[in-house]
């Protein structure tokens, strides 16, 4: 299977972990991810707010550099997966912005017929394009014994409506009940992570981010998997900001879930990244893993 | 001999005339259809004065066929028709053309409109000139009704009909009649025990003379057409012998197999795998549940046949099938319950806590598995905080677009009850108040003094994950309260979803057997949702209850008796006309091949072995056509739609804008020269 790939700019830098473990992942599970050529910033969350129009023909820039004999768009960032569908929407439910998108990218000899190119988040690849019975298959080392907890965050499941529950997403969990770790009822797991409000108002943040992490100890969770990296972000770089502040002592290691993909797809923790997150995830993976292995 | 015809285009107020020029198509009508002697407009055509203008045009000027361009034939078609025939004019000579819901209503464009208007009239005009006289055939009505489903509908339907003196067949597809309403503890806005007003409606269908009750069956297969069905109903084995049991329930307090009831008690109960679902059911008689039985699953048991003082048990026992024949037909099947495991945010399934309003109605009620009282999950804790959220499932287009009508009351219902047996606090989260029948309003009054709290919102989800030592070990409740206008977070020992009434799982099956149609979310449609409410579009079949739409019991038991006295009327009239448009086999031109024998779905054809023909019989054939298009031969016509009549109307329709076009720019060329 052969796919555009749209990494965004944090899987160059802060997400490298997300963007490693996913090669890594996506070579094991065999499909090819043709990264887009010369793709442009997505806008992340603050410039559609800011100017509809402008966001939309930055953001279509990329769906009309889809080679064009690839129809699937996949994105591992949350922000960029929900930016290119909406554009994509947006062009299609309206057609005063089409036509002005549209003309903007003429001028820099672009087109692009919306609907055309399906944008998809890399969960859902894995999930629905594999499946139970090929992942299972592939699976070396049993995650069993590990607690995690999934967290979807905000932008994959709104305002899109793709194929799981809006309200309360469920095949992260069922992909890691593949791999049979025991997967928490994590309550909080399409909640906000604050996104960019560490920069504007931390208290407000720091609240958002404590419970997050207070539901996560409450479930007595061993890590937190992510599929976004500014939530990555968010609850790693600033959980020792927000111990100090609450006089919390989280220690919750928080990583991507194609990491702890790759770790049951057999694969060395330095291949997929680990050791790039701040709050380490070594101890619990040793503890847990090992242990179990030692049986 | 030419026909002679006559148009009548109706204004029908402003709902034809306003998107149709009536008037034009009057007068196009009149000058361009061959054979109009006569094409007028009128305001309402359906009034007296318009009939009597039919009529009398009939009458003065000789019309031999007449169309009315009005509305669809399923409101007037009758009242132009018998104004034919009151003027001596075969009433099947006369056509209907659908101008306003296939037009008009659906039409903005006034020019467009018009012309559709036109070819829709000429295609009539010259269909209906082939038309030929009919006959109306009238059968008896065999006095006997079928009612399937025996909730409150089905009981008050059966009731209703048994009390006037005619057989009844009451069929229940679990092991006793009752339907939802013995599972509920009281009833608003009065709280009269549930049981109590129903078990005596119980216990006098089940010992009444005119009602035969067939408990834990099913409608199998319907054939025939109004006044004379036949209906074959599969009495599903209860390994009970119906006849030797007394119902004492000895087998049941023996059985060793304990299983969650998940029916009855809504799955907060168990029952055994030999059971009669409640004290006051009916009949009495228990019966195995085999996928659980001991016996049945294991070989081993047979405990419930060596208790049993008369020899009652029969493992042997097998399904039966028989056959009854009756000359209407009630569904009055009911509903279920929304599932709320898909609106996983409000935590049903996985927060223990959180329960169904049915599971809640059977937490009340006295004959319950708590005796009545309102304790968690944990079978022992009285809550100090239930919270009730309104429409799950509901006035979401996500499950259900539609209002559940009765949970706004139900939610009352419950909170009354809370209060009166704990010393909880209740919250209603609501989205709109709806309390609009009578004495409803009066009811959510008086709540509102017992101090339940309102919430206006809807409900974002129900989380156990706490912010604050406040919220520690609680279900915390988030909404946006609307009246406040901001968010809020409640925390309470319990969540009641007050989940949306569904169609059952098969309406739409049974509703194919018996020739009636469902509505886009499933509910039985009525023959006219204002006028006609219990009728449906196949005569002799009705339908009453919530499997006509969400509705509580006042409005169940109206419907009920509404589709009782509906019936009655037949059976007191006696016979039924049916309508001529039949098919025939020219049994000339018949090989015997037997095609149509198999297509035909109301098993309408019989074959003659003797001759070596098929026959079509007339009190069975529908019309369909289906026979008429598969004969090899083409020896089957199909009565008021032969060949030459729909040839006619698609010409018709045709009428041209070419010919048209042609005939004006003659005009035109004769002008030039």
């Amino acid at each position: 299977m052969k796919y555009a790939y749209y990494p965004g700019c944090s899987m160059e830098c802060n997400a490298a972990a997300y963007e490693m473990s996913t090669q890594v992942v996506a070579r094991a599970l065999g499909f090819k991810l043709v990264e887009v050529d010369d793709w442009n910033c997505c806008g992340a969350t603050e410039f559609f707010s800011q100017d509809e129009l402008t966001a939309s023909a930055v953001v279509a820039r990329n769906l009309a550099l889809v080679a064009p004999e690839l129809n699937q768009l996949v994105a591992p960032c949350a922000a960029c997966y929900l930016n290119l569908a909406k554009t994509d929407r947006l062009m299609q439910d309206n057609a005063t912005i089409n036509a002005k998108v549209n003309e903007a990218l003429a001028a820099g000899g672009l087109k692009y017929k919306a609907g055309r190119v399906r944008v998809r988040h890399l969960l859902d690849v894995i999930y629905q394009d594999f499946g139970e019975e090929r992942i299972r298959e592939k699976v070396v080392r049993s995650l069993e014994g590990l607690r995690v907890a999934p967290y979807y965050g905000c932008q994959v499941v709104r305002p899109i409506k793709g194929d799981d529950s809006t309200e309360y997403p469920l095949h992260m969990d069922e992909l890691f009940k593949w791999l049979g770790a025991e997967v928490v009822d994590y309550p909080v797991k399409a909640h906000c992570c604050g996104g960019h409000m560490t920069q504007i108002s931390e208290p407000q943040a720091f609240e958002l981010i404590r419970r997050l992490l207070q539901s996560a100890v409450d479930y007595e969770a061993d890590m937190i998997l992510c599929m976004c990296p500014m939530c990555q972000l968010n609850l790693d770089a600033y959980q020792s900001r927000v111990n100090g502040f609450f006089g919390t002592n989280f220690r919750m290691p928080i990583v991507y879930f194609t990491q702890m993909l790759g770790v049951a797809l057999g694969f060395e923790l330095k291949e997929l990244g680990f050791g790039k997150e701040l709050v380490s995830a070594e101890p619990a993976l040793r503890a847990k893993l090992a242990q179990r292995a030692s049986v | 001999m030419a026909e002679r015809v006559g148009i009548y285009v109706c204004h029908c107020g402003s709902n034809i005339a306003g998107t149709v020029d009536v008037e034009e198509v009057a007068r196009w009508a009149g000058q361009h259809i061959k054979d109009v002697v006569v094409s007028k407009d009128y305001k309402f055509m359906c009034s007296s004065l318009g009939q009597a203008m039919i009529e009398e045009d009939i009458k003065t000027k000789g019309l031999t066929r007449v169309v009315v361009a009005a509305c669809s034939p399923h409101l007037h078609e009758k009242t132009f028709r018998r104004a034919c025939a009151n003027a001596g004019l075969n009433p099947y000579l006369c056509q209907m053309t659908n101008i306003r819901e296939h037009v008009s209503w659906v039409c903005t464009d006034k020019a467009a409109g018009t012309e559709k208007a036109k070819a829709l009239v000429s295609a009539s005009a010259e269909r209906v000139k082939y038309q030929r006289p009919l006959e109306p055939m009238y059968v008896d009505v065999n006095p006997a009704t079928l009612v399937v489903g025996g909730g409150i509908a089905g009981l008050q339907a059966a009731l209703e009909l048994a009390d006037a003196g005619h057989p009844v067949y009451l069929v229940e597809r679990e092991p006793s009649i009752g339907g939802h309403m013995a599972q509920f503890d009281k009833t608003f806005p009065t709280l009269d025990c549930s049981a109590c007003i129903l078990t005596p409606k119980m216990s006098e269908a089940g010992q009444h003379e005119n009602i035969t009750l067939l408990t834990y069956s099913e409608l199998e297969e319907v054939s025939g057409s109004v006044g004379g069905f036949t209906v074959k109903i599969r009495k599903k084995a209860r390994y009970v012998d119906y006849d030797k049991c007394t119902g004492c329930g000895i087998c049941s307090e023996k059985c060793p197999r304990k299983v969650i009831d998940t029916v009855f008690e809504a799955g907060i109960g168990e029952r055994k795998a030999i059971y009669s679902p409640f004290p006051q059911a009916v009949p009495r008689i228990p019966v195995i549940d085999v996928d659980s039985c001991l016996y049945f699953t294991r070989g081993k048991c047979q405990v419930c046949s060596k208790v049993c003082p008369t020899n009652a048990i029969d493992y042997e026992q097998k399904d039966e099938l028989i056959e009854v024949k009756v000359g209407n037909i009630i569904l009055a099947t009911g509903w279920k319950l929304f599932d709320c495991a898909r609106m996983p945010q409000y935590g049903y399934g996985r927060l223990a806590n959180v329960f169904t309003n049915l599971e809640f109605e059977r937490l009340c009620n006295a004959a319950g598995p708590t005796n009545g009282k309102i304790v968690l999950r944990d079978g022992k804790t009285e809550p100090k905080s239930v919270a009730i959220i309104h429409c799950v499932g509901s006035r979401d287009v996500n499950y259900n677009e539609g209002c559940s009508a009765v949970c706004c009351m139900a939610a009352l219902k419950l909170g009354h009850l809370v209060l009166e047996k704990t010393n909880a606090e209740v919250y209603s989260f609501y989205i709109d108040m709806r309390t609009n029948q009578k004495m409803y309003e009066e009811f959510y009054q008086r709540l509102l003094a017992e101090g339940m709290h309102f919430v206006r919102g809807k409900v974002a989800e129900v989380t156990d994950a706490a912010r604050n030592p406040d919220e520690q070990g609680k279900l915390i409740v988030q909404c946006e309260d609307t009246l406040l206008g901001r968010q809020r977070r409640i925390p309470v020992d319990m969540v009641v979803l007050m989940s949306a009434m569904e169609p059952q799982a098969d309406a739409k099956e049974l509703g194919l057997k018996c020739g009636i149609s469902c509505s886009m979310a499933g509910w039985y449609t009525e023959r006219h949702p204002k006028l006609d409410p219990v009728a449906t579009m196949t005569d002799g079949v009705f339908v009453a209850g919530v499997c006509q739409g969400a509705k509580d019991i006042p409005a169940s038991v109206a419907q009920g008796a509404a589709a009782a006295a509906r019936v009655q009327g037949m059976i007191t009239k006696g016979r039924v006309m049916i309508e001529p448009i039949v098919a025939t086999i020219d049994e000339e031109g018949c090989s015997g091949c037997r095609i149509c024998n198999n297509l035909c779905p109301y098993n309408a054809i019989e074959f003659d072995e003797e001759k070596k023909v098929s026959r079509v019989i007339a009190a069975l054939c529908k019309g369909c056509g289906t026979c008429v298009a598969a004969c090899p031969a083409g020896v089957i016509t199909g009565a008021h739609f032969n060949n030459q009549q729909i040839f006619a109307e698609i010409e018709g329709a045709l009428w041209d804008a070419a010919a048209a076009k042609t005939e004006e720019e003659t005009a035109t060329q004769s002008v030039s020269a």
